[in-house]
Parts: structure tokens; sequence; C-alpha cells
């Protein structure tokens, strides 16, 4: 992107940011959530943190050796850590430098 | 009107978030100078978006060249679940006057777990308390950022493999999601409609492809979603 795409980008996000924000105080100051809404509201935030860790790895070509053998590694290795140490800070930490150890030195 | 109470008080709550959004912050500068972004993207991100979450993916939309719709309504989604926060902090939020707009700006995951979980203490002129909170929190993140820019900009160091803190991220965002909801439809929902996206479409409108496609999927099975 050039620097003139880059801010564009940059201002649309802070706009839908502070719109999505802003959001219930405008339209549920005053009446209830619509049924549909409750159930989007429950079920959707699991939904895009799965499809985010996909996004992610979009670029990586399974059908070619190594296979994403690394990425399957590393994200293996940060749910172990989460799940034993509950602490996203070291969970995430520790999972890059392992990850970023994997592409570096094998 | 002196405020040092309201600070203090906002500034010995805010300490937790201090070390996350630091450190984060730190990795999200690190990460955007990495593709040669110039480091002064990062202040200005954290200043005007300040979202983590979306400020991460933000790098991907800056590298696959996205256009404004897409990213538009990528933002939307990714952020979407903070459309709900402000549910529970309508009454709260009411009294707040001018530092009401700021105060649901800097609505982030962790300020609303903090606004929401701390219990309000009497005393304190509340409007200023939740102000000195929420940008407390900001300054984290806006001075971790920008080190880490500064820094990524300046020392020279093999950052390849850098960009999987964001799949971390995600991951642990995911787990925590399932502590919480003890389904796992979903989680499968999201995985498939993924990769169905990934093997049919362009990698640059993926995005979009499964968002529309999970949530097609969510409503047709929401009566099996709402019986567990």
């Amino acid at each position: 992107m050039s620097s003139m795409e880059l801010y564009i980008a940059i201002a649309i996000m802070a706009v839908v940011n502070f719109l999505t924000r802003v959001f219930p105080f405008v339209f549920f100051a005053k009446k209830d959530l619509p049924k549909s809404m409750e159930f989007i509201e429950k079920f959707f935030p699991a939904t895009i943190m799965t499809i985010l860790v996909f996004y992610t790895l979009k670029d990586v070509n399974f059908s070619l050796y190594p296979h994403g053998i690394k990425e399957v590694g590393g994200i293996v290795f940060t749910a172990f850590l989460h799940l034993t140490l509950k602490n996203y800070l070291v969970s995430i930490f520790l999972g890059t430098i392992f990850y970023m150890a994997l592409v570096q030195y094998f | 009107m002196t405020l040092e109470r309201e600070i203090k008080t906002a500034f010995k709550i805010s300490i937790p978030v201090m070390m996350g959004y630091s450190v984060l912050g730190f990795a999200f500068g690190l990460l955007l100078v990495s593709f040669d972004y110039p480091w002064y993207l990062a202040p200005l991100m954290s200043l005007f978006i300040y979202a983590g979450a979306l400020q991460f993916v933000a790098i991907n939309f800056f590298n696959a060249k996205a256009g404004y719709i897409d990213i538009a309504i990528a933002s939307w989604f990714v952020n979407l679940r903070q459309s709900f926060y402000g549910l529970s902090l309508l009454k709260r939020f009411k009294k707040t006057g001018k530092l009401k707009p700021y105060l649901i700006f800097g609505l982030t995951d962790e300020t609303y777990a903090l606004l929401t979980t701390i219990k309000d203490d009497e005393q304190l002129k509340k409007k200023w308390y939740y102000f000195f909170l929420t940008a407390f929190n900001q300054a984290y993140w806006f001075t971790g950022a920008t080190l880490g820019a500064i820094v990524g900009s300046n020392i020279e160091f093999n950052t390849a493999g850098l960009e999987f803190s964001l799949t971390a991220l995600f991951v642990v965002l995911c787990i925590e999601q399932y502590k919480n909801l003890k389904n796992s439809i979903p989680f499968l929902i999201g995985s498939i409609s993924s990769i169905i996206a990934l093997v049919l479409v362009p990698s640059d409108k993926m995005l979009i492809v499964t968002i529309s496609l999970s949530l097609v999927l969510l409503f047709f099975f929401r009566q099996r979603l709402s019986n567990e």
C-alpha cells in the first residue's frame, strides 16, 4: 500500500472500531436486545477467534514440505502452555519464541 | 477540585493491564516495522484505532493490499464482540457527560473487564476514575507499541516467525472462549468455514467469505446450539 492508502485504511479502521463500541449506546439505550442478537453475542466471538487463527495461517502452503508442521507445532505448544500455566502473556511470548526458533533453526 | 484519589486508585487497578499492554503493544510495534512500515504508524494506530486484535490484523490488511470495503467489513466483525460490552455499561456511563465519548472509544477487552468486575468506591468521582483508568490503559498500549516500533527499526535482528505472535494471541483467545462457552460447535463452524474458504477462494478474499459462511452455518445450527 502507498502511504496515502495506509492512512485511509487506518482512518477506516478507527471509524469502524469506534462505531462497534458506540453501537449499544446508540441502539440499545432504551430497548432490550432482540433474540437473534443474543444468539450472535453468545456464539460469534468463539467463531471469529477460530477463523482468525486460520486467517493468520492463510499464506502457509500445507501441500508443500514441511506441510505446515511448524505452525501446527507452534499452536499445540501455545495451547499446551495456556492450558497448564493459564497466563496469556507467557503463552503468547513463549509460543512465539518457540515458533521463531523452529523457523530460524530448522 | 482535586482528582488525586481518582488517579491513584485508577493507577493501582490498571497495573495488571500495564504488563499485558506494554508487552503485546511492543510485539505489535516490532511486527509492524518488520514489514518495513514506518515506525510512526504504531503510535498513530494506537492513538486512533486502539484495538489489540484489530491492529495486528491491520498489518495483514496492509500486506494483502486489502480493499477499503473489505477492511471495513472485516474490522467490524473482528471487533463485533465489543458491540456487546456497552450493554452492561449503559447505566454506569449515564452520568459521565463530556467524558463519555472517550470512555466508549477506550472500551477494550481489558478495560471492560476492569470496569465491570471492580466494585465502585462510593467516595470516588466516578466519571474521572473511569476516565483515568481508560487513559492509563491506552497509555500503556501506546507506549509499548511506540517503543516496539522504534526498537524494531533501529536494532537489526532476525524477526522471522515473529508474526506467529498474532496466531498465538488468537489461540489463547479461543481457549478463553471455550472456557466460557463449553460448547464446541462454534469452533467447528469457524474451522470448517475457514478450510472451505482457504481451498476455494484467493487468500485476500478469505476473511470475508469465511465470516459470511460461518454466519450462515451458525444460523443453520441455531437450534442445536441453543439446546446445548
